[in-house]
Order: C-alpha cells, then structure tokens, then sequence
C-alpha cells in the first residue's frame, strides 16, 4: 500500500499536490483567497497558521469536504475534481483527523475494515484484513495492537491506528491535522520516527500544526497562512522559527521565557514559537516573595462511575503569588482535579481549605461557594461550561455571578444596565474584539471567548479573586491572544493572586508557571521547580517513569 | 464554517415566516383546487369570518386567548430545555382547581374576590400537576415528554372519575358540574364594554384576553429580565455552564415545569369562568397540543406566540364560518391547512432559509471589509 520507492520517483516528476487559486468564501468570510499550494512527491509539507487563517479550510477542499468556489486540483499531474472523501481515498488522499474518528468499542482491525470490507462474511474479511495489516505494519513500522479494543488503547496507538487505516485505505499522500495536540514528548517523537519512515518510503505528508518546532524537525517545506491567504511557502531550509512565527502572526510576537538555563538540549525548545524570547523576561524570573497559603487540598480522591480511580489521593498547596502548572498527559486525572477544586463534583476522600474555609468530602463546595470564597475557575472547555453559546455577551460575561447584588436587585430582577457597561468595561481591559456587548457569545472567536471568560473570573466579582483556577487557558487560541492572555496571568500572579494552571502544551506551563506538579495516572507523580524543568525530564515523569524508578 | 449562512435578524424574524406562512398557504390552495373550488373565494371568505365582522374577530380573539396560554406554556418550559407535552392535561387541572374554587365558594364571595382566586387555583391546580413529572425528571431521570404525556391520560381519567363519582349535579344526565354561581364567571368582553356604553355582540371573547396579555408580558419580564429566567434560560441552553455557573439544574427543571404548568391551567379561566360557566368533560378539545404548534411557530417568544395564536384562532373561527358557508367544505379541510402551517412553519421553518440567504447575497451590497476582519478574527 506504501508506495515504492521506485514509484515515488516518477511521480517526483509532477507534484503530488498541486492546488493553484484556490477561493473559497462562507458568507462574509473569504476563508481561502487565491490559495496556492504545491507539494512535491514524498516529501513532508507544513501548513501553518493561526486558528482561522484558512489551512483547515484548505486541507478540506483537498480532501472533498468542501468545493472550492473557484480553482483547480491536480493530483500527480491529474487534473481532478475532488467532490467527497470517497473519491479523495480513491485519488490516494488519507487524513488523520485531530480528533480520532475512531468506534471505540470496536477492535483496531475493526476500525481499520469498517467502511472497506472486503468479504460479507467478517471473519473472512478480517482474516484478509489482517493479513494485510501485518505487512503493511512490518513496513511502515507503525506498530498496533490489532484485536485490542480502541478504547483500551493509549492515544498514540490510536493516532497510529488512525494512520494505518488510511495507508489500509491506499493513501499516498497523508494530511495530519494537529497530530501532536494529545501526545506526550516521548510519544511525538515516536510519531516522527514514523512519520520520516513513511516518507522515505515514498508517501507524501501534509502537516497542519500551529507547533512551529514539528514543522523545523519533520518537513520539507512548508506554507504558513494568514486571513485565509498564503503569506510564505518555501523550503524550510530557508527560513527560521522567528521568520515563520512573523509571517504567521504579521508582527513580532514574544511569548514565553527561556527555561531551565543551562539544564541542556531541551531548554531552549520551552520558549516554544516565541524563539526569541530568550532574553525577554528577566524580571519575571526573579524569585517571586511568596505569601500566604490560599488553597491546600488534601488526599483528594474520586472515582468516576464505571469506578476506575482518576484521583488517587492528590494533595497540594497554592500560595499567593505563585503560578503552579499541572503538566500531564491528558486524561491523567487533571480534568477531575480542577473539577474537584472549583466545586463542579466533589470527591469521595479529601479535604480542601480554600482562605479560612476548609470543606470535606461530605460537605464539599459548590461552584457558588466557591466563587464566594474568591476562588475563580477558568474551564478547560469554554463552550461546554465557560460560556452559554447562545447568549449574548453581556450575559455570558456574569455567568456565576448572577447572584451578586452588583448584577441583580434584591428582588431578582437583572440590572441590564449594569451588565452591559460592564461587559464593555471587560471587553475593553481585556481587549475582547469585536467590543459589542450585544453580540452573541457563539459569534467570537475562539480567542476572543477565552478572553471574556478569562476577564469574567478576573473581573465579574466584587472582590477580586484570590485564587484562580486555568484550564487549557490557551486552546484553539491564536498566537497574538496567547501572548495577551499569558501576560493577564503573569499579571495576576503579580498581584498576589495564587493560580493553578492546567494545560495540555508543555510550552506554556514552562512559560508561566513557577513550578511544575506532573500528574500521571490520578497522582502527582512529581514536583519540579521552574528551574528544573526540561522538557525530558517532564516527559519521564509524564511517561510515569516515576515508577519504574521507584521498582 | 460550515454552519449555514447567517441570516440578517429582520429576514430571519419577520420575512422567513411571512415566506412560510404563503407557502403553507399555496399548497392549501393547491389542495383546495383539487377538490374543485375556488382558493381565492375559500382564503377571502376564511379572512373575512375571521376578521370580517365583531363576532368574526370576537370569536378569534376568544380562540387565541386559550392558545397564548398554552403556548406560553410550552415556550417556558422550552427555554429550560423541557418539552412539556402535558399541556392538555396542566389545562384539564387548571379547570378542575377554579372550579372546584368556583363551586365551594361560590355564593360566599364577591367576584373581585373569587375571581382572583379562582385564577389562582386555576394557576396553582396546572403546575402541580405538572410538578410531578418534573420531580421525575429532576431527581430521577425519568423523560419529560414520555411522562407529561401520560400524566394527560391520568387527568383525562382523573376528571371523568371525578365528574362521574364526585362533582357532578345530583340528579343530571350529562356529565357535568352545576352552573358557576354568577360571581364565579368572567365577565364577557360584551359586558365590559356595554359598562362603559360600546355595543358589542354577545360572543365566548371575555375578559380572560387581558389576562393572556398580561402572561405574556410577564413570560417575557421573567424570561429576559429576572435572574430566575437568566438561570432558566442558561440550564436550557447548555446545563454543563449552568452548572459552572453555580445553577442548579434541578431547581431549574421545577421552576420551569411549575410555571409552565401554571400557564396551561389558566387556559380552565377562559374556557370554564369565561364560557362555558361549569366543569365538564373534554373542554380543553386539543389546546394543549395546538398550544406546541404555536409556541414553535412563535419561536418561543411571547410576542410571536400571541401572533402565532392569532393565526391559529383566525383558522378555527374563520374554518367554521367557511364550512357553514362552502357546502362541501369540511372542518377537515382546516385541519388540513392547520397542519400545512405546521408543517411549514414549525418543522420545516428553516427549509427557506438558504434560498433567501442567497437571495440576500446577491442583493445586498456586498461588505469589502468584513472578510479580511472576519479571517483575522476567526
């Protein structure tokens, strides 16, 4: 199903992808203007952008999701209409999706056979099916536990499941949407491995990431977009980090610090797509003069439904003035512990002392008592819980608050008034665009949401908060609001506040935290301080090496 | 990006459903043609007995009043994200609650008195029964609609049970309660009008109207302006933020179902107080589902739903003069059309919506600006 090298050659003669003019317009948005994009056979392509800026937009029309309103497609020289994804896989065209199109009660082989069977009888086909795999994973060595079901199997297993359902399929050329966004370091660099693999052996990679390092260490080429058109394509020998990172955003942006000095190789990645930013912040790495404990919780522990243990005894303490990062691979139980901490659920042992509060598990807080107690809570999904999509601004920018006189008369009735003039107040501290606190909360951005529910927690209450609660401040955040909303949380921390951060990019707990908790399986399995942290030594404790070495 | 086109709010609230409402009405013609008369002479006699004459207009107003109440009813509950399907039988409850107010207290209280409290009792009968299905739903999972529909059932049972064994006049061959004492009836529009000298034919229309006018002012004070309706609204459309936001979606669910509930049992002061002055069986006839019909149409709204009622009080009064006009013209033909503006207006009400936003794309001007901001933004 790999192509051969021999095969890779001749097609070398015409690109593998040619989309020339490509325009494609939703309404009043020109996603994709005038787009062109030439990749050339067996070779690894980067596309980057900021959310928006039009590479997923165009990675859709090549894949038959979209018609482009004008354009043409060539594949390997054809001339083709592409007008669905059955037609795409036809061409040759796999892609792996961010979010795994997987049926997680199925087994892998299953998975792989759903959709291209090719016998009615199922123990026939997967006798076939299977038979295939094992050569097609001897030579791409993409390594999967075929009879295991999909929901037993870690993630990076699945993204290889992904992958080798597409190469099953006859895909020659491969698009991967964000394909680190769930991994571990350990395991992109394992992905790499056979990512360089696959295109040695011929197939052609499309990579869509914001991570300007994969795009360094894996591609060819790459094309960055901006509003939906390209502003540089070239080979990637020719341009550096900070050059990608300008024609991505269109300005210079500086967005973290440099980490660990002198802890070695991995250091420096942590200034992640802000390379230069090195030098940027002295001040912030001058030793903080910590305050009081605002928050300790204690042996937290809490079973879900199915009674798997995702807190197994979690205990931790935030002072004033101090940015703690949970780092982890997520699903490791840093969900549920910010869950627990803001009083969404409340777990079966522990106990938690919020200010001069201390609650336990049988009379544990509620997001009302908790916001009480000054404790603000950022959530990890802002369209699930942050934000009700369907109201406008002004009334989404006092959700939680809506019991405080500052927004409601004794008898209940909402000062409007008052709650628009202060969404405006909000808007314009946090530079929330466009500033209409009339517009539905559904219409922002993606950036523009997290900034008002990051200014909500941080401005909403009458007094401001003492302990604030971040998870996944940054998703689906384009790169010039990740710069203004980190800086709002060093600020914060400036001021005494005491902040929890939880995120799933390791570049932006190195960036602002001051120390570093790593969950692994529902515990801490580590503490490192700022300085400490490399990116390896992350990864290990991440990894749950923790373990071993304790055996 | 792949959501349909967004329409401006103005096509979107006032020309999609004028759009619906003449295609439901082409087809009617259509139909109308088919058993072989006129559809202009049909829509211009429906339009003139509904509207045409005092009693026309009387008559539909008199109609609406029922349905704003149960439509309302509906849209309170939808905004909590509850489809209350128990309509009928809220209304059923309502009915038997002011009567039984009417009947017990009837010749011991002046009507300035009674009447409140019958609205009252009307108001309070409707939501606990709808309490109930709601405590089902709160605090043990139990589906709303699946419930509501049976608790209609009960009180259709309930009511003849009680008519039969318990309320109805000694000695009476139909199934029916003594007549109200005098101060227990709503006063008709025809009577309040004759106070202050305006002749008015005698009609069902009473006073009952402005009671529905005065819930749909205070559906929507609740709705877009009480903290309650701010909480209300928030569990409907997204109970994980409610819930982040320190909502208990519980609390919610009651409130919603009880107010809900509340609305549907008025529908017992029009249809009892105002009309027919006696509790009897099967005088809700289908309001409570019609009421389904006009809250969607209504897009949950108050104002469009006492717009939605006009309309479907226009069909039922405007239908009736047409089948006592047209020989040959059932009551089934209104049904019909009732069920064509349902069908285009409520279950298909967004199938227009493409055709016109591409019509507004080729005729409003075309914003430069707007797609470079849009990108950089999104």
């Amino acid at each position: 199903m790999v192509s051969s090298p021999a095969g890779a050659r001749v097609a070398a003669s015409a690109p593998a992808v040619l989309m020339q003019a490509i325009s494609k317009r939703f309404g009043a948005v020109q996603a994709n203007r005038a787009v062109k994009l030439a990749v050339a056979a067996g070779t690894a392509h980067g596309i980057v952008g900021e959310n928006g800026a039009g590479k997923s937009t165009l990675m859709a029309i090549l894949y038959g999701l979209y018609q482009a309103d004008s354009g043409s497609i060539q594949i390997e020289g054809q001339a083709v209409r592409i007008t669905g994804s059955a037609q795409a896989i036809a061409l040759g065209i796999g892609m792996v999706h961010q979010h795994f199109m997987l049926v997680d009660p199925l087994s892998a082989l299953d998975n792989i056979m759903l959709g291209a069977e090719p016998h009615w009888r199922l123990g026939r086909a997967r006798r076939q099916v299977r038979a295939a795999l094992q050569t097609l994973m001897d030579d791409s060595g993409l390594q999967v536990r075929l009879d295991t079901a999909v929901e037993d199997l870690p993630v990076g297993e699945r993204q290889r499941l992904e992958i080798l359902k597409a190469l099953f399929r006859g895909a020659r050329i491969l698009i991967l949407d964000e394909p680190t966004a769930v991994l571990t370091p350990q395991e992109t660099e394992q992905l790499f491995v056979t990512l360089r693999r696959l295109r040695a052996a011929g197939t052609t990679l499309l990579l869509i990431t914001h991570k300007l390092k994969e795009i360094m260490a894996l591609c060819d080429a790459v094309t960055v977009m901006r509003a939906g058109a390209v502003v540089f394509d070239g080979p990637i020998a020719d341009c550096s980090l900070d050059q990608l990172a300008e024609a991505m955003v269109g300005r210079r942006v500086n967005l973290g610090r440099a980490v660990g000095a002198g802890a070695g190789a991995g250091a420096g990645a942590g200034a992640g797509a802000g390379a230069g930013a090195g030098a940027g912040s002295g001040a912030a790495e001058a030793p903080q003069a910590r305050g009081a404990t605002l928050l300790a919780a204690r042996d937290l522990q809490w079973r879900d439904a199915l009674g798997v243990q995702r807190l197994a005894g979690v205990s931790l303490t935030l002072r004033a003035g101090e940015i703690v990062g949970i780092a982890g691979v997520s699903g490791n139980g840093q969900s549920e512990l910010l869950a627990m901490l803001s009083g969404m659920a409340a777990p079966q042992a522990g106990s938690l002392t919020l200010g001069r509060q201390t609650f336990t598990a049988s009379r544990w807080l509620d997001p009302s008592t908790a916001r009480a107690a000054g404790l603000a809570h950022v959530p990890e999904d802002r369209h699930r819980c942050g934000m009700v999509l369907r109201f406008a601004a002004w009334e989404t920018a006092v959700l939680g608050y809506q019991r405080s006189r500052r927004f409601a008369s004794a008898w209940g009735w909402l000062k409007r008034a008052t709650m628009r003039s202060c969404t405006a107040q909000m808007m314009d501290a946090y530079d929330v665009r466009p500033r209409n606190p009339d517009l539905r909360a559904s219409k922002f951005s993606g950036g523009n949401q997290q900034k008002l529910v990051l200014a909500r927690e941080a401005l909403a209450a009458e007094l401001p908060p003492t302990v604030l609660l971040v998870g996944q401040p940054t998703r689906g955040v384009d790169i010039g609001a990740i710069e203004f909303i980190h800086g709002r949380l060093r600020a914060m921390r400036d001021a005494g506040g005491a902040l929890l951060l939880v995120s799933s990019e390791l570049d932006e707990i190195l960036a602002l935290a001051d120390r570093v908790l790593v969950m692994d399986r529902g515990r801490i399995a580590g503490e490192l301080a700022i300085a400490d942290c490399t990116e390896a030594a992350l990864g290990r404790l991440m990894a749950g090496a923790h373990e071993e070495n304790a055996v | 990006m792949s959501r349909p086109v967004e329409l401006p709010r103005w096509i979107d609230i006032a020309v999609l459903p004028l759009v619906n409402l003449a295609l439901a009405l082409a087809v009617a013609a259509v139909v109308v043609a088919g058993i072989g008369l006129s559809p202009v002479q049909v829509l211009s006699l429906l339009v003139k007995g509904a509207f045409g004459s005092a009693a026309g207009l009387s008559y539909t107003l008199y109609y609406a009043t029922t349905f704003v109440f149960t439509g309302l009813a509906v849209a309170v509950a939808f905004h909590g994200g509850l489809f209350n399907i128990g309509g009928e039988g809220q209304a059923m409850m309502g009915g038997l609650g002011c009567s039984v107010v009417a009947l017990v207290l009837g010749n011991h209280l002046p009507a300035s008195v009674l009447l409140p409290l019958m609205v009252l009792a009307a108001a309070v009968s409707g939501a606990a029964w709808a309490a109930v299905p709601a405590a089902l739903q709160a605090w043990r999972g139990s589906h709303i609609v699946i419930t509501t529909i049976m608790f209609n059932f009960i009180a259709s049972a309930l009511l003849a049970y009680l008519l039969l064994n318990v309320l109805k006049a000694p000695g009476s061959m139909t199934v029916e309660t003594e007549p109200f004492p005098d101060a227990a009836r709503m006063p008709g529009v025809h009577q309040a009008l004759g106070w202050i000298g305006i002749a008015w034919p005698r009609t069902p229309l009473n006073l009952s109207v402005l009671l529905a006018l005065l819930a749909a002012v205070a559906v929507s004070l609740f709705l877009w302006r009480s903290r309650a309706g701010y909480a209300l609204r928030a569990v409907g459309f997204s109970p994980d933020a409610a819930h982040y936001g320190g909502i208990q979606p519980r609390g919610q669910i009651m409130l919603g179902m009880l107010i809900s509930g509340a609305l549907a049992g008025l529908v017992g002061i029009n249809e009892l107080a105002g009309v027919q002055h006696r509790l009897l069986l099967d005088y809700v006839m289908g309001a409570g589902f019609t009421g389904i019909a006009v809250s969607l149409i209504g897009r949950n709204h108050p104002v469009g739903i006492v717009l939605a009622s006009l309309l479907f009080g226009a069909l039922y009064q405007g239908g009736a003069e047409l089948a006592f006009e047209i020989p040959g013209f059932s009551r089934d033909m209104i049904t019909t059309l009732q069920g064509l503006i349902v069908l285009f207006s409520g279950a298909m009400a967004q199938v227009a919506a493409p055709t016109l936003g591409r019509l507004y794309g080729w005729l409003a001007p075309r914003p430069v600006h707007t797609a470079a901001a849009g990108a950089a933004h999104g």
